[in-house]
């Protein structure tokens, strides 16, 4: 076997690891070897590529990986789990980063050579794109979710966005068509970057969910297509692999907030429907509670579902809530925890931050699982949640978060909700939750509460 | 490989990576997007090829700045998704 058949072969082997890898993902008990299966296939893959014929110097090669390799394991390890979303929204970026550059590199070698054709020009063209938006994209998102920069929308934002739009287009029509000028591939890329940053900039904190699946899928993406530039069948099949479940990741996203990607990328905030008012709502109906009375009606409940929201990430009430379950447990009570998908800034988030604290997972239950044992359940805890929790999805079809899937806490015989105030989530809108009969609000910060009520429960 | 063979297997993958995510459950989202992150690493069996390529000073430098991303992208990919993964596993341990 020549070297090149052997790297085909490793490229075959890496190419069923990954998916075994990804397939192993998807299940708790199979995870961690999925995710050791898939760097091992990334090792092949490497190792392989080290056998490659046109590859003379290895110095710069191994500079790159060592610094690389440095760079990532310190911030693989410094993370804190709340912080986990923009980390993968920065090595998003990377990837995106560089598969534009590793096109840039291949489309100049190839345009010397004079070799360059149509199918090499439009891959290179497409790679510049898609890679350099998710780069300059998951940037921002890094940036808003770090609250490093405080970013926002600003006048004529969509028209600017239309011309860049309209310059990249015609910059990838131009690589295609005079490939040899390479000043064409870098205004796209130079455009595309303008994009990616004209496209985020203006998306806010309740939608980041949406917006790094997106980009996890345009990663992938940008990786299938440079597979296309270096004729690299490795590249396609990952690449592709991991392209799909972002779209899927986005798709479950957005349905679970009842927003199109459209609207998510284009528009704000459904602004139709008449909003009501907050005193109109509240009045004098909402009743306020104590952690002692709390605790009193916890002591004869036989199960209870807590509801986390980004609220409880904030207070950084994890662990205390795992101290509420395990002396609920103690006294007998049964307490599962009802996710809502748009829980955390990221899709299952909420479920690696209360693992974190130790949290079995089998007690992790979604909206499906979680929703038809409300009405069986006697006591109904939301923590830092508001707008899963609102019944005007339900009830109200001029609300601005009409249809939108949520947690149906209301059928519970008691909810109680820990909040600073009844302050609006970020629908914007009043909850009519908070003054419902079986409702009783424990204000106050969500950590403090919760250690109030466990204390309150051990005392009694 | 012909335009024809790149795109049927560029197909065939989406369809498969379709298959193999659309039943994941909720509580491993987070891990599944990192890993899958990752393995979008992939870019840097190309970019190895750029840079150790003798072709022209410019695009030694962009393979390079190329392998460091992707590695980052690789390496702490993976190594984030091991440590969140543990943490899943423990939990489930103790209890049981």
């Amino acid at each position: 076997m020549s070297a090149a058949d052997v790297t085909s072969v490793a490229y075959l082997v890496a190419a069923i690891l990954f998916i075994f890898g990804l397939k192993g993902l998807g299940r708790p008990r199979t995870a961690p070897r999925g995710n050791l299966l898939g760097a091992s296939g990334m090792l092949v893959a490497i190792l392989a590529t080290l056998l490659d014929r046109s590859i003379v110097d290895f110095r710069v090669l191994v500079a790159g990986l060592v610094v690389g390799s440095a760079i990532g394991a310190v911030l693989a390890v410094r993370v804190q789990m709340t912080e986990m979303p923009q980390l993968v929204a920065l090595f998003n970026g990377f990837g995106g980063g560089a598969s534009v550059l590793v096109a840039g590199a291949s489309f100049l070698m190839v345009v010397d050579e004079g070799l360059v054709d149509n199918q090499l020009a439009i891959a290179a063209a497409l790679t510049a794109l898609i890679g350099v938006v998710t780069l300059t994209g998951s940037l921002v998102a890094f940036a808003k979710l770090q609250e490093v920069l405080s970013l926002g929308g600003f006048r004529g934002q969509g028209v600017l966005r239309a011309v860049m739009a309209v310059v990249a287009v015609a910059a990838a029509v131009m690589v295609v068509v005079s490939p040899a000028d390479t000043g064409w591939f870098w205004l796209l890329v130079g455009a595309g970057g303008l994009l990616g940053i004209l496209g985020t900039v203006a998306i806010g904190g309740a939608d980041m969910p949406v917006v790094i699946a997106l980009l996890n899928a345009f990663s992938g993406l940008a990786a299938s297509t440079a597979g296309f530039v270096l004729d690299n069948p490795l590249l396609i099949i990952a690449g592709s692999l991991v392209g799909a479940s972002g779209v899927i990741l986005t798709q479950i996203m957005c349905t679970s907030m009842n927003r199109s990607l459209f609207d998510v990328v284009f528009g704000s905030m459904a602004t139709g429907g008449v909003v009501a008012d907050a005193d109109e709502v509240y009045g004098d109906r909402v009743t306020s509670t104590s952690a002692e009375e709390v605790a009193m009606i916890l002591e004869v409940a036989e199960r209870v579902v807590i509801v986390p929201g980004y609220g409880l990430a904030v207070a950084q009430a994890q662990h205390a809530v795992r101290d509420l379950m395990r002396t609920l447990n103690d006294a007998g009570v049964e307490v599962v925890f009802g996710i809502h998908p748009v829980a955390g800034r990221m899709p299952g988030h909420m479920n690696v931050l209360l693992a974190e604290a130790e949290i079995d997972y089998e007690c992790l239950l979604d909206m499906d699982q979680v929703n038809p044992t409300f009405a069986q359940t006697d006591v109904t805890i939301v923590i830092g949640a508001n707008d899963v929790v609102n019944p005007l999805a339900r009830t109200d079809p001029d609300s601005p978060i009409a249809g939108m899937p949520i947690l149906n806490v209301d059928e519970s015989r008691t909810v109680v909700v820990i909040k600073r105030s009844l302050g609006a989530g970020f629908a914007g809108i009043p909850n009519p939750l908070f003054a419902a009969d079986g409702t009783l609000m424990l204000f106050g910060d969500g950590k403090k509460a919760v250690l109030d009520v466990v204390a309150a429960l051990l005392n009694s | 490989m012909t335009l024809l063979i790149a795109l049927t297997l560029f197909v065939l993958a989406v369809f498969l990576g379709m298959e193999l995510i659309s039943k994941v459950p909720a509580t491993l989202h987070t891990p599944l997007m990192s890993g899958s992150n990752a393995v979008s690493g992939i870019t840097l069996i190309g970019a190895l090829v750029s840079a150790g390529t003798d072709h022209s000073t410019l695009t030694t430098l962009l393979g390079f700045v190329a392998v460091v991303l992707a590695t980052i992208n690789v390496v702490g990919g993976f190594l984030v998704t091991g440590r969140m993964l543990s943490m899943f596993s423990s939990g489930g341990r103790k209890r049981s």
